[in-house]
Order: C-alpha cells, then structure tokens, then sequence
C-alpha cells in the first residue's frame, strides 16, 4: 500500500516538474524594465493557434528592446500558459496584472477567454490587445482590439461573393462551429443578406460541434443545396482543428471551388499549413493580412520572423499582424503619454496611427477598434493565398452591428465627455445592451 | 504606348516565326493582349477571343492561365508558361513550348485568375476538347457543357454525335446537346423531346439545369421539367438513404479502429485508459515521421508510405504502452479511480512532450494516389479513403479476433481475464500476460492513428476528440466482448448518420449519448456481456 501510494505521488510530482519545465516564465525582475504581460494558451486545444502568437510577442519585444526599448527602460516579456483553460484566463490576468505588476498585457484567442478576463481587468485597471477577429458586439473601456470586427472581415467577404468577380452568388450556405462568434456572425450575415434581398429559402445554416472530424453528411447537404440552378457559395465560421477534415472531404467529394466556392473567416495560413492545397485552389479567405501581400514591411517582418523562429517554413498570420499593430500602437501611446500608467495610456491610445504590414496606416478609433484593409484571397496549390480583392481604403471596425436589430443604436466613444461603450443614440443615455 | 509595343511585338513575333503559318501568327496576336489586359474581365475578353479561335493550340496557354502559370516578363512585356526550376521561373513559348530562357521571380508578373476566370476558361478548354482522342477527354468535355449549357454548343455537339462512336460517351454528349437545347430558343416541341433525356440522367446537375429551366419557361415545358424533377427526387431520395447508410458504416468505421485498442486494455483487462487516445496520436504522428523521411530520401515510395508506416505505428504505440504499464499501472490493478487518474496525467504529458518536439501546429500527412478522390455506384459517392478505411478496419478486427480465439497467447490472455488466481496456478505468468496485452492493446491503438491520419488533423490533440466516443463505443458493446464493439461501433455510426440530416450535427450527438444512457440503464453490462467470474467478483 505505501509503495504503491508513494509511486503515484512520485509519477504526479514527476508531471508536476515536466509541466513546469515546459511552461517555465521568466520570474525574476529588476527595477528598471518595463514588464509586458503575454496572456497565450501554451497546452491544451488552442495552443495550436496561441503558441504563435506568444512566439511573435517575444519577437516584438526583442526588437523594441534592441531599438533602445521604452521610455530608457527594457521591456521584459512575463510570460503565462492559461492552458486553454476559460476560468484560468482570469486567474492568469490576475497574477500578471497583481503580482507581476504588467504595464499592458496582449492575448486571449477566443471570444470566451475574452470574457473571462474582461472583469479583471476593468478591476484592476490594466490594458488587454485582443488580436483575433472576433464577432464585435462590445467595446471594453480596457481593451483595443486589434482583430477584425465583423464589417471589417464578413461584410466585405460576402459583397465580394455577390460581385461579377467573385461569381454573383444567389444562394448561401452559412457554415460554421456551434459557438458564440459564429452564431453572432451568422445572425449578423443573415440580418444583412435578407437586407440586400436574398430569400430566406436560399439560405441555410448549419452548426457542428468543435473539432468536428465527420463531415459526410454535411458536405453532401451542400452539394444537395448547390444543385438547385443558381450559383452557390459557402461561408464559413468553422473553427481551426475541424477545418482539416472539412476540406479533406470538400476535396474528396470533389466540389471545386469554381462551383461552390467557400469562403472562411478562420482559415489563415497555419491551419493550411496541415494540410495538401492542390484540390483546395480556387476556395477563399477573407483577412486584413495575407502572407503573401508584397510589401517591404511585410518582407521585414517574414525575414525578421524567420530568423526569430529559426524555421524558414514557419508562415505569418492575420493575428501576427494584429499584434504588430497593437504592440506598436502601445509603444507610441507610452511615448506620447510619457508613462506606463495604464490610465494615461487608454487615453493617450485614441488617435495613435502606425504603419500595418499591407502598405498602409492603422489608426486607433475611439470605440477601441482600428481602421484595416480588407483582403480576399484564394487558396493557391503552395498554401498562400493570392489576393483578388482589396477594399478601396481602410474600413473602420464597427462595434456594434448595424444589422442587429438590439445593436443598430449604439455606439461607443471612449473620449470624454461621453467616454460610453453602449451609448444609444435612439434614448440619448450610456448602458443597455452589453452592459455586463 | 502599349499599343505601339503590343503591335511592335507582334512584328517582332512576325519576324522571327515567319516560317509559321497566319493563323499563328493571330493566336499570339491575341496572347499578346494579356499583358496589357488590366483585372479580370478584360483578362476574361481575352480568353474569350482565343477560345473563339478554335484552335487546339490554345490549350497550352489557357491551361497554364487556370493553373497560374502564365507570366509575363517585365522587360518587353512578351507572355510565357512559367515553370518553377529552382529560385527562378523557366520560360516556355505559350504555343509550342519551347525553352525560352530563364527568369528571375521579380523580372516576370504573374497573370491573376479568380474563380470566374477559371471557370471561364474550363468552358472554354471544354468545347475545345470534344474532338480529343482520348474518350476520357470527350467525355470531360460533355461534362463541362451540360453543367454551362449554351445555345452555340449545339452545332459542334451534333457534329460530334455523328462522329462518336463510344457508345456510353455518346449518351453524355446527348445528354450535353439537350441541356444546350432547353437554353436555347428553339420551338418548344424540341424541348419537350429532350427533357426526358435529362430526366434520364437523373443526377443532381440534372435538377439543378431542370430548376432554372422550370423558372425561366412556359406552359408545357414547364410541367414537363416539374414532372421531370419529381422523378429524378424520388429517385434521389432512395439514393439518399443509401448514402446515409454509407456515411453511417463508414463513421462506425472509424469509432471500430478508435475503440478497438481499447476494447483489449478496458473491455478484456479492465484498465480505464485515458491515455488511449495518444497512443492513437503517436501512430499518427508515426505516420507523418515516416512520411517526411521518405519524401526528402525515396519519393517514389509515396505510394506506399502508410504500408511502411503500419509495422512502426504498432511498434512505437505498443513499446509507450508497454512502459506506461510496466511503470504506472501495473501497481494500481484493481483500483480504477487512480488508474484513471494517472492515466489522465499520462495523456497530458504525452501531449505536451509531443507539442514541445514537433510544434503545436497541425502537420501535413499527404493521401497516397489511390486513397484520393471517389467514384460512384449510381447516385452514391463513395470516397476511396473511407473505402479502404472500413476494409483496413474489419481487417484488424479479424486479426484480432484471431488473435484472441486461436493462438496461445490470446488463450493465455482470456484466462487470467476469466480468472487471475486459477491462471497464475496452472502456471502463467500473469504480469507479463498484462503487459503484452496492453501492449497489445496500445499498438492497435497506434495502426489506428496511421488510418485516422488520413481523415483527421495530425496534431497533439487528435487524441481527445477520440476517447469519449472510444468509450462510448466498448461501453454500449459489452466491456470484454470484441464482438460487441464491432456491432456497438457500427450502430453508433449508422445511428448518428441517420440522425444528423434531421437533427443537425450537435443534437444528433447529443440524442446518441441520451440514447446509451438510457440503453446502459436497462443493460448495464452492454450489448453483449460477458459471462465469468472476473465480472462477478
């Protein structure tokens, strides 16, 4: 009995040091640096996704660092593995933010480890980047989002379908994860769709669950629905790891994207790098950043991340870039305000312009959004996307979707006076919808 | 200024192939035009006119336009097909494809195509191939002119009926002539006598032409392309049925090969394994390492490359299991709580140990040729990877069962499961009897992550989106009974199939799991118990 009691104490304590091991933070830290809190799932399901973006962080720093850091002090990168773990996300905010004593934090993927944190960092009075398109619908007075709202990213994608060039689409499959940013998404595409005059029998929606690895049935309902005489497209919400054996079996069943196209709002370079593109050439994407787009910034930044990561075949991202944006946003709002006090800086953030990688200039809105380029890209046979749309200029990020009908009333300015995230501009009062 | 130097390089274009005949001469005349042609409806005009052209020597550059590898070169703006030969691009001659020099990537612009595009210019390559050799090149032809039917295909088409002496590529070319027909403006009389012949073919594309026909006329061409659809509905619908018992067996497929491992190291030894689904992630992982070796050192062995990978998948899975109970759970026989436990926090580890070597991102395991693709029995679409799945699947359960039923080993196994104390009596050596049969148990888990590579991500998680369901499947069959798991796994599957086009994919599941809740309330050893002390005790 004691033998056996002690082994499972020993294999624990065992896990106990690999785990540390592996998530192993710089702790120690001397007066003068300035500390930058990285709030990435490391383990568990979305560190497939999240590794990157803390990788890209690290980078970030390191050049801030070796350009003379921030104000004369170093930054100093803190470190945390939520491990893909909702309620953690919060704990972890806590830590960095109390303990740690961070000077803005950058992270969380999902829309629910977004919402977990939010308290925390209202509480405690600090600053969140969020990175990744996500479904709008809040505007937080501590956190700028530097991911795509829906009009920046859903709108433009479905117009393009629409267009002559994208094929004069007439009938909509709205695909997606059953989960918070697709459900809001696809209410919001409907909303709009309906609006531009497409029957309610030309639309269907369907939701699988997360990392949905069956998809027979679903694609051969697409092909049922593709086959009714009018052009057919797809668009997609359907998260990461269930991507794969989506298009594994789109390629397999042989629908070719010259017929029914499918357009994603969460298929970016790295989820193509899993995967054989040859039968996918031609399906679409629609993101702020594409890998491929030839500029010298964004040559700098693949040159620079490369050497970084040791790894020529490791590819950039939309969230890469958000975080580019928002790391250098922060840096120049801590200049312009003198200080790292989280306070000044939110206010000194408004307004503050830096250079994005697709040749242009993004600027932070007073609803806590940027204004971006719209891409839309098609998948090409070596996993780069090509892109065959640009918006003319930059799209503003919309917080509150004008195509909801409990939303279409608010804004949200976080200037004074009116310094409101849901000010309704129907009953002239802040609060209603989103205040939690 | 573009006009002048498209006309001077025409003239130059002229000059040097002036032993070449006139009609040539136009065809780079009109590829010519690309370089200046700005966005993709001009580019589309192009393709327009030099499909127009009728010659079978466009097919050349027009294939290379759809697969992006029309080029033109920034110095004299003359258009190339590129192929990729290193850090450059090798030029060729658009029409002969002659070696024309070589270019650096920035010297040279890429002509864009889009979706539109390429669909425009399938149908131009379309019409272009009907009088191909090939009947697999007709036939393709055919295919591309019934699904964009068009007025000015009838003529070509009646010319190539005359002369089509296959006789089953001969009905496709009908079939293309009569959807061209319903297009067209001819008396309704002709269209009334081609509907049947779409009605005949009785596929979707079918429906799908009969449907914007059934809008767009009058009177009796109208009640006869409704009549039509209706049939062809019907029709589809028995098909339909069919392909939901397809997707079904195949679905049970996959949860037989996920649950069968388990159904040795829970159902025969009792172990509650979490750790079951990354032995499943190893032979995948397995996989993709065999794959990269033979890529960089025998590309010709592609081909074979998941046979190659089987042997090592079973080897790798089975030697982590062998440790895993050699080292953890040999101690807690009989206490499943800390065997699910540790086991937990042994998947964990082989998750992260696995994300620290090979990165947190998805890897790529390619299909083999003859995994890729589908046919069709009638109506029914039959992929071959899950194909070549189920039979690999009732493969190693027939193994497996031979295993267990007919040699020493499997009747050594059986007796320490029925009866621990009689077995050590008569003389086996019980702990190596568990750890070669969890050994057993993880490399069957590992031959099944070398199939599941082909339909699933390759990424350290595989494993979660397994385990439930790989439970699921050995509890609902009768723990202990590897017949029970080849039924439970195949009506689990045929279930959810049947479910999912009425319920959605979220609910389908969750009446699956209310459903064996249910069923395990009323037989809680399953479909199948097994009868011996062991389970008694």
């Amino acid at each position: 009995m004691r033998g056996n009691f002690s082994t499972i104490t020993k294999i624990f304590s065992a896990s106990v040091v690999a785990a540390g091991l592996l998530f192993a933070a710089p702790a120690k830290a001397a007066d003068d640096t300035i500390k930058v809190g990285i709030l990435h799932s490391l383990s568990g399901t979305m560190a497939i996704s999240e590794t990157t973006l803390k990788d890209a962080m690290l980078m970030l720093i390191d050049e801030q660092n070796a350009k003379g850091g921030l104000l004369g002090k170093k930054l100093e990168a803190v470190v945390v593995d939520p491990a893909s773990n909702w309620p953690l996300f919060a704990e972890k905010a806590r830590e960095l933010i109390s303990k740690d004593k961070v000077a803005a934090v950058f992270g969380c993927w999902t829309s629910v480890s977004r919402k977990s944190v939010l308290p925390v960092f209202s509480e405690l009075d600090n600053i969140l980047f969020y990175p990744v398109q996500y479904e709008g619908e809040e505007s937080e007075r501590n956190v700028f989002y530097t991911g795509a709202a829906p009009n920046q990213q859903a709108i433009p994608a479905v117009d393009y379908l629409m267009s002559e060039d994208g094929g004069s689409v007439k009938r909509w499959v709205l695909e997606g994860t059953d989960y918070v940013y697709p459900r809001t998404t696809n209410k919001i595409l409907e909303a709009y769709l309906k609006a531009k005059g497409v029957a309610a029998e030309d639309i269907m929606v369907n939701y699988t669950p997360f990392g949905f690895s069956d998809w027979q049935t679903e694609v051969s309902a697409i092909k049922k629905f593709g086959s009714a005489g009018k052009k057919t497209a797809v668009v997609s919400t359907v998260n990461g790891d269930a991507n794969v054996p989506f298009y594994k079996e789109l390629g397999n069943q042989g629908i070719k994207a010259e017929d029914i196209p499918v357009m994603a709002f969460s298929v970016g370079e790295e989820e193509l790098a899993g995967l054989d593109t040859a039968p996918l050439v031609g399906h679409l994407a629609a993101w702020n950043y594409f890998e491929s787009v030839d500029t010298p910034e964004n040559k700098k930044f693949i040159a620079d991340w490369h050497k970084f990561i040791k790894n020529d075949k490791r590819t950039t991202n939309d969230p890469m870039e958000a975080h580019y944006i928002g790391f250098n946003m922060w840096v120049k709002a801590v200049e312009k305000a003198g200080t790292t006090d989280p306070d000044k800086v939110i206010d000194a953030m408004i307004g503050v312009s830096v250079p994005n990688l697709t040749g242009g200039y993004s600027t932070m809105m007073p609803n806590h959004h940027i204004t971006k380029p719209v891409l839309i890209g098609e998948i090409q046979a070596d996993g780069q996307f090509e892109t065959v749309s640009r918006t003319q200029g930059l799209v503003m990020g919309d917080e509150w979707s004008d195509y909801l009908p409990d939303s279409k009333d608010l804004i949200s300015d976080w200037r004074a006076p009116l310094s409101c995230g849901n000010f309704n501009v129907a009953t002239g009062k802040c609060g209603g919808k989103g205040t939690n | 200024m573009t006009i002048i130097r498209a006309g001077l390089t025409l003239l130059f274009l002229l000059a040097t192939l002036s032993s070449s005949g006139a009609g040539e001469a136009d065809l780079r005349g009109i590829i010519a035009k690309f370089a200046t042609a700005k966005g993709f409806s001009e580019i589309g005009a192009v393709v327009h006119e030099l499909a127009a052209a009728g010659d079978p020597a466009v097919e050349r550059p027009l294939a290379a336009l759809a697969d992006g590898n029309l080029y033109v070169r920034k110095v004299d703006s003359l258009v190339f097909v590129g192929k990729e030969a290193g850090e450059g691009v090798q030029l060729l001659d658009p029409l002969n494809g002659e070696a024309s020099g070589e270019a650096a990537k920035n010297d040279i612009t890429k002509i864009k195509v889009n979706n539109t595009l390429r669909r425009v210019i399938r149908d131009a390559l379309g019409t272009l191939t009907l009088g191909a050799k090939d009947p697999a090149g007709r036939i393709a032809a055919a295919d591309t002119m019934f699904k964009t039917p068009d007025a000015a295909n009838i003529g070509p088409l009646d010319t190539a009926i005359a002369s089509e002496s296959v006789a089953s590529v001969k009905a496709l070319l009908e079939q293309a002539r009569a959807a061209s027909v319903l297009v067209s403006d001819r008396p309704e009389a002709d269209k009334l006598a081609v509907i049947a012949l779409i009605g005949a073919r009785g596929d979707r594309d079918a429906v799908s032409l009969l449907t914007s026909v059934e809008a767009n006329s009058a009177d009796a061409v109208k009640q006869a392309a409704t009549a039509a659809i209706g049939n062809i509905n019907s029709t589809l619908a028995f098909w339909d049925a069919g392909q939901n018992i397809w997707y079904g067996i195949s679905l049970g497929s996959v949860l037989l090969l996920a649950a069968i491992g388990l159904a040795i190291t829970f159902g025969v030894m009792g172990v509650i394994n979490m750790a079951h689904g990354e032995m499943v992630m190893l032979g995948a992982y397995t996989t993709f390492v065999v794959q990269q070796v033979i890529r960089t050192s025998f590309p010709d062995l592609f081909d074979w490359s998941l046979v190659i990978a089987l042997p090592l998948a079973f080897l790798v899975s089975a030697l982590v299991g062998l440790i895993i109970e050699r080292g953890v759970i040999r101690f807690l026989y009989g206490r499943p709580l800390e065997t699910l436990l540790a086991t937990w926090g042994v998947s964990l580890i082989l998750q992260q140990a696995v994300r620290s070597i090979f990165g947190p991102t998805n890897q790529e395991v390619g299909n083999p040729s003859w995994m890729s693709g589908s046919f069709n029995i009638g109506q029914l679409a039959i992929t071959w990877n899950r194909l070549w799945i189920l039979v690999f699947a009732l493969t190693v359960f027939a193994v497996l069962l031979y295993v267990m039923k007919r040699t020493p080993w499997g009747l050594q196994m059986r007796a320490v499961t029925a009866n621990r104390r009689m077995a050590a009596s008569m003389g086996i050596r019980t702990p190596w009897v568990d750890a070669l049969t969890f050994a057993l148990g993880s490399g069957i888990a590992g031959i099944a992550g070398v199939a599941l590579s082909q339909i699933d991500n390759v990424s350290p998680n595989l494993g979660r989106g397994y385990i439930i369901d790989s439970f699921m499947v050995v509890v609902f069959g009768g723990v202990g009974n590897l017949w029970g798991t080849l039924v439970g796994a195949f009506s689990l599957g045929i279930v959810n199939k049947f479910l999912e086009p009425y319920a959605g994919a979220v609910l389908g599941k969750i009446v699956v799991l209310v459903l064996i809740i249910l069923f395990i309330q009323k037989r809680p050893r399953g479909l199948f118990a097994l009868k011996g002390r062991a389970v008694e005790a």
